[in-house]
């Protein structure tokens, strides 16, 4: 049967996508700013909702949600129906609630936060009428997404989908699970969790870990697993991999939430398994890591000639230096340096940038041309500066943040020689301005190329020069389909 | 015996199902026993809910997002115990909904900031940090001295918090309001107020009206103020 034939429902993706992009800038802009407030604390202005601990979850939340929510519901939607070969289940109408709830969603968010209402738990930061509305959107994106699943046409499901419904399923519990809380009244956005001190904690680091374990890792890995074969036209590395990757690495990942709580009141034996799993979760990265660069192979002169496979390879390089970073940091001994420091904030930095923006970018290049049907990127070049201005923001800040952080754990636990703590806090405050400012540096130049992106999309759709020469038939599908389609 | 993969790949409902036991296995083991094995959360002698102010002044505390820049959670290290006083145990934040232990120290930690600077310095540090510290971050929290403490659903919010375990009496939800008065307000008859909440540190205040920056400053001044650890009897170590 032909593809042709099938009427995928490209209009959500084409939304999501254009919420991403501009969620993507959002939340770059927001962590600028924020950065900027970390090096010259006047830029707090001192007003509600311009000083930093409103505006932090703006950014938290910009980023993972916004900008990387939309590009999950985009990639996934467009992945579920090309790899099942089923129009988008539930009818357009849908598929539109969803798009716009989520986007109402995240609206509500950033407006609930700099006015001042929180949930104070990192990552859970809406009040309950919010989360209560997510969970709507949340349960009909699953049934969008499974309704799909079921309607294949292809007996297998693909091993993308695998990864976006244990994102869906995970997703719901933690949700669930670390947001009963119990209102002050029905009309109060205030609420008071259900759990409290040591058991809140090791619930809030559950729900926190997993939604980098399952939003930001299990769900960008699903993009994964189909631009990486898409763009270079190569199979899959190894179907074996992907199979015993997918299972440990879901498996694993839920028990590491406790090693963000080491040497606190948390009970050391729950400590003690929080750490031996997140040791272990490096193996199961790095089969997925494995997986997609040796997808590759073959075809390793595409990225000369592709930026948008060159955004996909190097985030999946990303992804392996922060999931071994991961590991490393979770070890309690090195764990008690580089806890409550500025290390924690490069770490998290080198996934969110390294791994969860440019797999995203990486897909935003394939998918604006295919989707807006013109023949190709307007400017690989510009696409070539994007990554390159980016990358070496990234690495500005990365390695920023790694001296800073390992400083401030060094002077905090320094010794004079009458035996006496060496440095007050303020000195560790002082000394790492310089790194601060570094960081913000970083944080502009990833800021920049997004910007160049953005142009780069628009004269694509716009500009007559990628317009498809009109002899041709307009399928809207690339060659190779069949590759990761089937 | 064993099920094909290819089985689950081709069975969407299979998929689900496994997935679901797959993930569910390390939560039930890591956060269930916590909530039934009795040494997770060993009782002290000290700690008590929050008085009203207290209370109103955590709130203040979560929404401002100081969660963000400030721990509160002194670890079991040798120079932490030093620099910040005894490691925090189970029993101080058990009732605290939600817990605010942080991630990131921007600032120092805060469990044991109670009683280590007088309520006029928190009250200049907060309006300007930098006039005390110089070197300090921090944004300014002047407006929190201009807004008026609203204690419309005071009595709501705190059977909410009995609702989720935080062990209120009747009688201190009956002088909720009282008690919240007296403890911002220097030249009341505090009496009843110690002893419904021993240790609640009463706020200057300017004597005329409760603000939010009232409240805080009490919140802050009975953070780890609670247990006192020169007493045998908490002197058993936890871990």
């Amino acid at each position: 049967m032909s593809d042709a034939a099938i009427q995928y429902n490209e209009d959500v993706v084409k939304k999501f996508v254009i919420a991403a992009i501009f969620w993507a800038v959002v939340a770059f802009l927001v962590g600028v700013v924020l950065a900027g407030q970390l090096a010259w604390p006047v830029a707090n202005l001192g007003l509600p909702f311009t000083n930093f601990g409103r505006l932090r979850p703006v950014h938290t939340s910009a980023a993972i949600f916004a900008f990387g929510g939309s590009a999950l519901f985009a990639t996934s939607f467009y992945i579920v129906q090309r790899t099942c070969r089923a129009r988008l289940f539930g009818g357009e109408a849908l598929a539109n609630f969803i798009f716009w709830g989520y986007q109402f969603f995240i609206v509500m968010a950033a407006l609930s936060y700099v006015m001042g209402f929180s949930q104070g738990q990192e990552y859970a930061e809406p009040e309950w009428h919010l989360d209560l509305f997510l969970t709507l959107i949340w349960v009909l994106y699953g049934v969008v997404f499974i309704g799909t699943v079921l309607m294949r046409k292809e007996p297998h499901i693909y091993v993308a989908n695998w990864f976006f419904i244990a994102m869906i399923l995970t997703i719901a519990v933690l949700h669930l699970g670390n947001n009963s809380a119990m209102p002050v009244s029905l009309f109060t956005a205030k609420s008071y969790n259900v759990a409290s001190g040591v058991q809140n904690a090791m619930i809030q680091w559950w729900y926190g870990h997993n939604a980098v374990g399952f939003f930001l890792t299990a769900g960008f890995l699903g993009m994964m697993y189909y631009f990486i074969p898409k763009a270079s036209g190569r199979p899959i590395y190894s179907y074996r991999i992907s199979i015993v990757h997918f299972w440990s690495l879901v498996f694993m990942y839920i028990w590491a939430g406790p090693h963000h709580l080491h040497y606190t009141a948390l009970p050391d034996w729950t400590q003690t398994l929080g750490m031996a799993f997140s040791i272990m979760l490096w193996m199961p990265s790095w089969g997925g890591m494995i997986n997609g660069i040796m997808t590759l192979s073959g075809a390793w002169d595409k990225l000369r000639t592709d930026a948008g496979l060159r955004f996909s390879v190097t985030a999946v390089g990303f992804y392996g230096m922060s999931t071994f970073e991961g590991p490393v940091m979770s070890i309690r001994g090195v764990n008690a340096l580089s806890h409550y420091t500025d290390w924690g904030i490069g770490h998290v930095h080198s996934g969110a940038l390294g791994w969860v923006a440019f797999i995203s970018f990486g897909a935003l290049y394939y998918l604006v041309p295919v989707l807006w049907k013109r023949e190709r990127l307007y400017s690989q070049k510009l696409a070539a500066w994007h990554f390159w201005i980016a990358t070496l923001g990234i690495v500005l800040y990365i390695t920023s943040m790694w001296v800073a952080g390992i400083m401030q754990g060094l002077m905090w636990r320094a010794y004079d020689q009458f035996g006496f703590l060496q440095y007050s806090f303020s000195e560790s405050v002082m000394a790492v301005h310089p790194y601060y400012v570094i960081r913000f540096t970083g944080g502009v130049f990833f800021l920049l190329g997004s910007l160049i992106m953005v142009y780069n999309m628009i004269q694509t759709v716009r500009s007559p020069t990628t317009a498809r020469p009109a002899a041709e038939p307009q399928t809207g599908l690339p060659i190779g389909t069949a590759m990761a389609g089937a | 015996m064993f099920i094909k993969h290819e089985t689950i790949e081709k069975n969407a409902f299979l998929l689900l199902v496994f997935t679901l036991l797959t993930i569910a296995v390390g939560g039930i083991v890591e956060v269930i026993p916590l909530f039934t094995i009795e040494t997770t959360v060993e009782h002290v002698k000290g700690v008590r809910p929050y008085s009203p102010l207290e209370s109103r002044g955590r709130d203040i505390y979560v929404r401002e997002g100081c969660y963000v820049c400030h721990s509160q959670q002194v670890r079991a290290l040798r120079d932490e115990v030093e620099r910040y006083g005894h490691y925090s145990i189970a029993a101080e934040s058990m009732f605290d909904h939600p817990f605010q232990w942080g991630s990131k120290r921007i600032g120092p930690d805060l469990a044991r900031v109670g009683g280590k600077y007088s309520s006029d310095w928190h009250y200049a540090h907060l309006m300007n940090a930098q006039s005390v510290v110089p070197e300090s971050l921090m944004p300014h929290y002047a407006f929190l001295a201009q807004t008026p403490l609203d204690t419309g659903d005071l009595v709501r919010r705190i059977k909410a918090q009995r609702m989720v375990g935080v062990p209120y009496t009747d009688d201190q939800v009956a002088n909720a309001a009282a008690d919240l008065k007296a403890q911002a307000d220097p030249a009341a008859d505090n009496a009843a107020l110690l002893r419904r909440y021993p240790k609640a540190v009463t706020v200057p205040g300017d004597g005329r009206s409760v603000t939010e920056l009232d409240a805080l400053v009490a919140y802050l001044q009975v953070l780890g103020t609670m247990v006192n650890f020169a007493d045998p009897a908490n002197e058993k170590p936890r871990q």
